[in-house]
This record gives structure tokens, sequence and C-alpha cells, in this order.
């Protein structure tokens, strides 16, 4: 395949760093070279993750910025913070349930509109999918499963080029046992969400 | 079994650069290793701490960066393969063994890993390690990617026995935090136990010997010269009129670039990754046919000015250029789209990046710096200290762990930071400059690592301090790795001895020593302000264990806290703490009850009594 450019952000503790870990297996599965690169340390402490998934040809292992062709952000403002890593045909998902930083709660900043975000994030980029992943995970039988509802939606664009199976032994392979029911009806969901999206 | 002690060459898996370097090194048949965390390269030394646990790997944390390089030392002249890895600032705390090491050299392989962090992900600087290698004559590997990592670790060890040195590894964060596929090779067998030659004229450095001892190391140089000259990590890529030399990651944003510019006919790329000592032929021979060359090193100008040098040997005219205000910085790591561009501009090729999205219309979006966590007993501590010392004129020093976020709004408590164990030598100097109040914050991990000498010289010089020690049981910041504070029973591992911060304060003649449970707010703060009344040193425990840590040690059970009807809005709970567990709903404060643990600190702040226990 030709290069594609996947940058996923993340609250620290919403689970992206497994997400990458899924995808990376999902990749070997279907023979797909990937490089991830990922920033660690304060991810525990409440500040924003990033990971950097280079699919196919090129080699560096990080992504500039302007050059995300699929944008997938776990929590609504960090989406619209990652714009500069989006030029206008990159492909958007995002998680509409927000997490509102402290910075908000000590009146030192204000949260924007989940409207206006996805406004804003349609009008630039080439295209658009929000859904509510922690309603979804939720419904799939954990919060802890918006990572996995969110892998599903970005599946479901065929944008990675992998094929739902491939992705569901990812899965398989990468999670934990006990959670594996959740994540799959998680997985589902998210494919679904994603299906039925209309902007 | 750890996935890293598969013995199945040719097996193809996903890992993480610091997992492949572990399993570069196991391939080698490393049998001791040392280190102090310290990101990007905490998760090589999980790993093999892991494995010491299910295989003969000697294993340690030690206490901090210059011990675990002498420990090392004590092995590979012993004669046992041995690695010692740690972040780029330690090799500052380990440069004395460092430079002397050098001279006597090993009979084991040695492998001495930095892990540098340009940008500084995690860091308190990003000086350029590679200087090291040039400053102490040892040689020098340097990755560009994660297969080749792994690749580097098992030749590193050859390097060392076969030159009789140790081998420095530089890496930088985008290889230690990268995933890539790697491929398993074959594991060679481990050697747990050596023998010690005794070689006084080779080990003991007083000046006669180490005046031999620094001609040989030279010689040694020359012979790792030769080597370097036909390593196969140097290699060139291409031909043509174009030259680029460049190391590391930078390596394949070039290599990327010049495909994406279509100058791949043009081009020749030289790839440095045994860079010290510089391969002179192998560069000279690069330069010959090029028009211009363009060096692409992230940091300083190492590669750039040893190339202008052989250039001038070699009577060439041609430009040579890396670092300037058109080109390349030296500040921060680069980046596939800043290298292509500045390929482009330099070599005259015509180049449009992508044109940015328009930032008009986006509202400011609020920050989310990183925070101390929900029940992190650090808050506690710096909010009874504040109280304590409300009518003071305060200097908080403070030190490298978690606890340094406590700088932040609104608990402001933090002045000074440089390095580890600064916090206490520094209240020293602040104490007997000033007529200020100084009280300093340390962890517990950091006071073990270089912490204690500053107490000691405080005690002997008689300075006037309140030293707050903050422990909470284990290396938060880098993942709860073990310190000698640690009860190691816990963690249901025998066989370790474990030191008493309390006992040790005392015996080193402390005079007035005070313990707090920073969860009883009152309590902590009537004690605090004895300690700051107290000419003197004077020293605070607040001991209270990690809250993540105690919740995956399942030692603490979160029980969450509700804002009952009684809030009338003072908002005193926020204003004061800011614990990230608090939100704004409507004009009123709540508490989400899924990350709230427990701690009811906010409950003895709140003057209405209105933050209860929430009833499930």
């Amino acid at each position: 395949m030709e290069t594609t450019r996947l940058i996923m952000v993340a609250v620290g503790g919403q689970g992206n760093l497994l997400a990458s870990k899924v995808l990376g297996e999902a990749a070997l599965i279907s023979g797909v070279q990937v490089r991830m690169s990922e920033i660690h340390g304060m991810a525990q402490r409440g500040g924003v993750v990033e990971s950097a998934i280079v699919f196919g040809k090129a080699t560096s292992s990080i992504i500039s910025d302007g050059e995300a062709d699929i944008l997938l952000g776990f929590e609504p403002a960090e989406t619209l913070r990652a714009l500069n890593r989006c030029n206008k045909d990159t492909k958007v998902i995002t998680n509409t349930a927000t997490l509102p930083p402290f910075t908000v709660s000590i009146g030192k900043g204000v949260y924007p509109e989940v409207e206006n975000i996805k406004e804003l994030l349609k009008e630039k980029c080439a295209s658009l999918v929000a859904i509510d992943a922690m309603k979804l995970a939720k419904e799939a039988g954990s919060p802890m499963s918006v990572n996995i509802v969110l892998l599903g939606a970005l599946i479901q664009s065929g944008s990675l080029g992998f094929t739902k199976e491939n992705v569901i032994e990812a899965i398989k392979r990468r999670t934990k046992k006990a959670f594996l029911d959740k994540n799959l009806n998680a997985f589902e969901l998210g494919f679904v969400a994603a299906q039925n999206y209309s902007s | 079994m750890h996935k890293l002690l598969n013995d199945s060459p040719g097996k193809q898996i996903m890992l993480l650069g610091n997992e492949a370097i572990a399993r570069g090194a196991i391939e080698a048949g490393v049998a001791f290793a040392t280190t102090y965390p310290g990101t990007p390269s905490s998760e090589i030394s999980l790993n093999l701490f892991q494995m010491s646990q299910e295989s003969d790997l000697y294993f340690e944390y030690s206490t901090n960066e210059k011990v675990a390089l002498e420990v090392a030392a004590a092995a590979a002249n012993s004669g046992l393969r041995t690695f010692c890895m740690m972040k780029h600032v330690g090799l500052n705390v380990a440069a004395d063994p460092f430079m002397t090491l050098a001279y006597v050299g090993v009979t084991g392989g040695m492998v001495i890993l930095s892990a540098d962090d340009p940008s500084m992900f995690s860091s308190q600087n990003e000086q350029d390690n590679r200087y090291y290698a040039k400053f102490g004559n040892l040689p020098m590997l340097e990755p560009s990617s994660v297969p080749e990592a792994k690749e580097m670790m098992r030749y590193a060890f050859d390097l060392s026995e076969e030159l009789n040195q140790p081998v420095l590894v530089r890496t930088t964060t985008r290889i230690n935090h990268s995933n890539a596929f790697v491929t398993f090779g074959d594991m060679k067998p481990r050697q747990t136990k050596g023998k010690f030659i005794h070689e006084p004229l080779r080990c003991v450095t007083v000046p006669a010997v180490s005046r031999q001892l620094h001609v040989k190391l030279l010689e040694k140089m020359k012979k790792a010269r030769g080597i370097c000259e036909e390593s196969s990590f140097n290699s060139v890529i291409g031909s043509g009129k174009f030259g680029i030399i460049v190391n590391g990651v930078s390596f394949h944003y070039a290599l990327d670039a010049v495909k994406d510019l279509g100058i791949k006919g043009d081009t020749k790329i030289l790839r440095l990754g045994f860079s010290n000592p510089m391969p002179k032929k192998l560069i000279k021979n690069f330069l010959k046919d090029c028009e211009k060359v363009l060096v692409i090193e992230e940091g300083e100008a190492f590669m750039e000015e040893a190339v202008k040098a052989f250039a001038q040997e070699a009577g060439l005219m041609i430009p040579i250029n890396g670092k300037s205000e058109e080109l390349f910085s030296r500040l921060s790591e680069y980046d596939p789209a800043m290298v292509r561009e500045k390929i482009a501009a330099y070599f005259g090729i015509e180049y449009t990046p992508k044109e940015k999205l328009s930032a008009d219309n986006v509202p400011p979006i609020p920050m989310r710096p990183p925070n101390l966590c929900s029940g992190c007993s650090h808050r506690a501590t710096f909010y009874e200290v504040k109280q304590a010392a409300r009518d003071m004129d305060i200097i908080c020093p403070t030190d490298i762990g978690c606890y340094t976020l406590g700088f932040l709004p609104p608990l402001n408590m933090g002045d000074f930071v440089i390095c580890m164990g600064s916090s206490v030598s520094s209240s020293c100097g602040f104490g007997q400059a000033t007529d200020q109040k100084v009280i300093s914050f340390i962890g517990d991990s950091t006071f073990f690592h270089s912490g204690i000498t500053g107490l000691v010289n405080a005690v002997f010089n008689n300075h006037n301090f309140t030293l707050v020690i903050l422990e909470n049981g284990t290396t938060a910041m880098t993942g709860h790795q073990p310190h000698p504070g640690v009860d190691m029973e816990r963690l249901g591992l025998d066989g370790f001895g474990r030191i008493n911060i309390e006992n040790l304060v005392r015996a080193l003649g402390v005079e007035h020593v005070s313990v707090i449970k920073p969860f009883k707010v009152k309590k902590s703060i009537e004690t605090i302000r004895q300690a700051l009344e107290y000419k003197g040193v004077s020293v605070i425990l607040s001991q209270e264990p990690c809250a993540l840590y105690a919740k995956s040690l399942k030692i603490l059970k979160p029980r969450a806290f509700k804002v009952s009807d009684k809030c009338v809005d003072h908002k005193d709970c926020v204003n004061s703490i800011a614990c990230p567990s608090f939100y704004i709903e409507d004009g009123k404060v709540k508490i989400d009850a899924d990350t709230c643990v427990g701690c009811a600190v906010c409950a003895q702040i709140c003057p209405e009594n209105a933050i209860t226990p929430l009833k499930k």
C-alpha cells in the first residue's frame, strides 16, 4: 500500500497506546509495514497523549504538522487542538464525549461547544465522523472500551485497507481475555455508528 | 515466559524501541545489567528487571547512575557481558566513572546506553551526549530505527570485546518510544559468573598508571577508527552530486524526502551509525565528487564540524552546511516535512509544502497541562506547607519527579530545580544567601539518588532550612520502579534490604525530624508549622503511598466523595487544590466519582463541611 499517516490524540488514561498496539498487530496480520511513535511519561498525569502511526512505504516514524491523512480524536477539544496536524484532505473521526481539563474548573479557559468543534472540523477537513464513543462503550459493557469503539469507526472508514476480520483477530491477540467480549461488542458498535453517521 | 526471552529466531514481533534494545542485549548474552530509571530509557530496564525474575540474568536498580556504572564496571572487569543504561542527564551523574573507566577498559563486553531527549518531552535539558563519546574516547553507535537498535546492541558487545573498551550506544526518544516490526535473532548463552584477574597496572589509576593508560586509550581509538571505516553501520546509499550526511532518526526523514522530491538520481546519502570515532577516509571519499553537502543531525553540529575539518584536510572547497539560520536548528527534534523542506531549499529543488489550514475562526482551546493525579499525596502536602507558611516569605527549591508539577497554579510550590538532588543542596545556598525561609521538596527515590549528600552538607555546615521528603514508597514518575526504601516483599520479591528514611535522617544528625500523614490536614499543618519555626535543619517526612501505585497493588480501594447540598459555592476546594476530579456543572462544583479515590483532603478544606462520602 502507499503511505497512510494516522494521528491519534487522547487524554492520558483513555487507552490510545493500547489502540496503537492493536493497529500494529492488525498491520502485522495484514502484511502491511508500520512504524509508530508515542510520547510517554506524562500519560498517566492527565496530559495529552499522541500516537503517530505510519502505514505503508514511508520509513519515517513520525508525522509532521499538516501531514496526517487521518486524525482519530478520543476527546473533542483534543481533536480540535490537533487541527494543525491536518490538511484539507484529512479525514477526521472524533469522539464527542468531553473530558474538560481542570484548567476549565479553575476558570482558566472555556471549553468550546461540541457542535462548534464539529462544524469547524467539517468545514476545514475532507470529512468528519463524530460519535459518542463513551455512550457506545457503556452500551458495550465497559466505559474502558472507548478506544475500541473508536477503532471500529476508524476501520469502517476503510482508509487503512484492513479487513474487519484481521482487526478482530488483533483485538483478540492484544487485549485482555476478560474484556474480550466487551471489546468485540465495542468494536462492532463503533463500526456500525460510523456506517450510520451522516454529517 | 517474558516475550523477550522467547528463543525463536526468525519470529517477527511488534516491539517498542526500548524492548528491542533489551532484546538485543539478551540476544548478545548479557549477564549483568544496572540502571537508575529515567525517561526515555525506562522501559529498557523495566523489561530487564522482569526478565531477571525468570532467568539467571542479574539486574539491579542502583541508587543512582554513578553507582550503576561503577557496579557495572566491576562486572565488566570480571569478564561478564554488562549493560548499563540511563537517560542523557544520568550520564552527567555517571560522568566521573565514565571518563576513567574509558582508560581502564573492560574484559567482558560492556555497553553504556544514553537515551537523549531532543525536544525535552520529559527532561530538564536537551544536551547532546554524542560529545561524551568524543570527550571520554569511547566508540559510539547510533541506531536510526527500532530494528536496527536491536542489531546494534548485539554488535556493541562484540565491538566492546574486540577493543576491550566500553561502547556507548546513543539513542533519542524517537527510537526509544517508537514501535516497529523486529525479527528475533538467535540467543547467545549467558555467562553469569566471571573471574577478576589482578592487573594493577591497568586497574589502579594512580597517575603513573593512568599516563600509560591514556596512551593505550588513544591506540584503542585508532583501532576503533579502522573498524569504523569498514563498518556496515556507515553506509552510502545512491550516487549523485548532492551529498547528505545524516545520523539517527533523521536518516529516514532524509530517505523519504529524497524520494518525495524526486532527486534520488542526483543524491547520495551517507548514514553514520558508528559515529565515534568518525570514519575519516570514508567521509573524505564521499565528499570528493559532491557539489554540495548537507549535514542533517538533531542537536549540536557534532558531525558537521568533523566533516568540515576532513574537507579542509582533503583540500576540498565545496559548500558544507547544516546548522544555520536558514537551515537546521540546534533546538528540538526534527520532522519529515522540515527535513524535506530544507533539502529542497539547499539543493534548489522546487517544492511546495501542503497548504496549512487556517486557524482564524478556531476558538481558544483550554490548556491541558499534566497535573498531579486525583488523590495524589503531594497535592495535600503542598497545600499544608502553603497553609503553615502563609505569613512567611518563602523560597521552595524542588526536585525531579511528579512533585515538580507542584509549581503549577494554584499550588505554586516550586521555585528552583536544576537536577536530581539539587533541592537539598540549593536550600543550603538559599538559606545562607537570603533571609527568606527556605522550604524544599524531594521525593524518596530522588533523596536516595542524590539528596543524602546535600543533607550531610547541611548538617555539617549548620544550614537553615526545612526539607520535606515526600515518601510515596516508589519511583512514581518513571513508572513505579523500586528504590532502597521500598518494601520489596509486598511486590512478592525476596532477597532485598530496606532502608528506613527516618532512621537515616536521624543518623545523619538532623535534630528536628517530624512525620506527617498528609491526608490528616489539620494535624499536618500544625506539625509543619513547628518544623518551620526551628532554626537549623529540620526534616519533615510526608508518608503516604502514591495513589496510582497503591491502586495497582490493590492496597487502595477508591471510595468516592460527593459535594452535598450544603455547598454554598466558596469554591475553596477548586481554587486551593485543583484536584482533577473536580468539575463545574451549572456553576456548581461536582466530583467525578469514577476518578475520586477518597483522600478526603477537599472534605477537610471545605468551610461548610459540604463534601461527604458518596454512599453507593
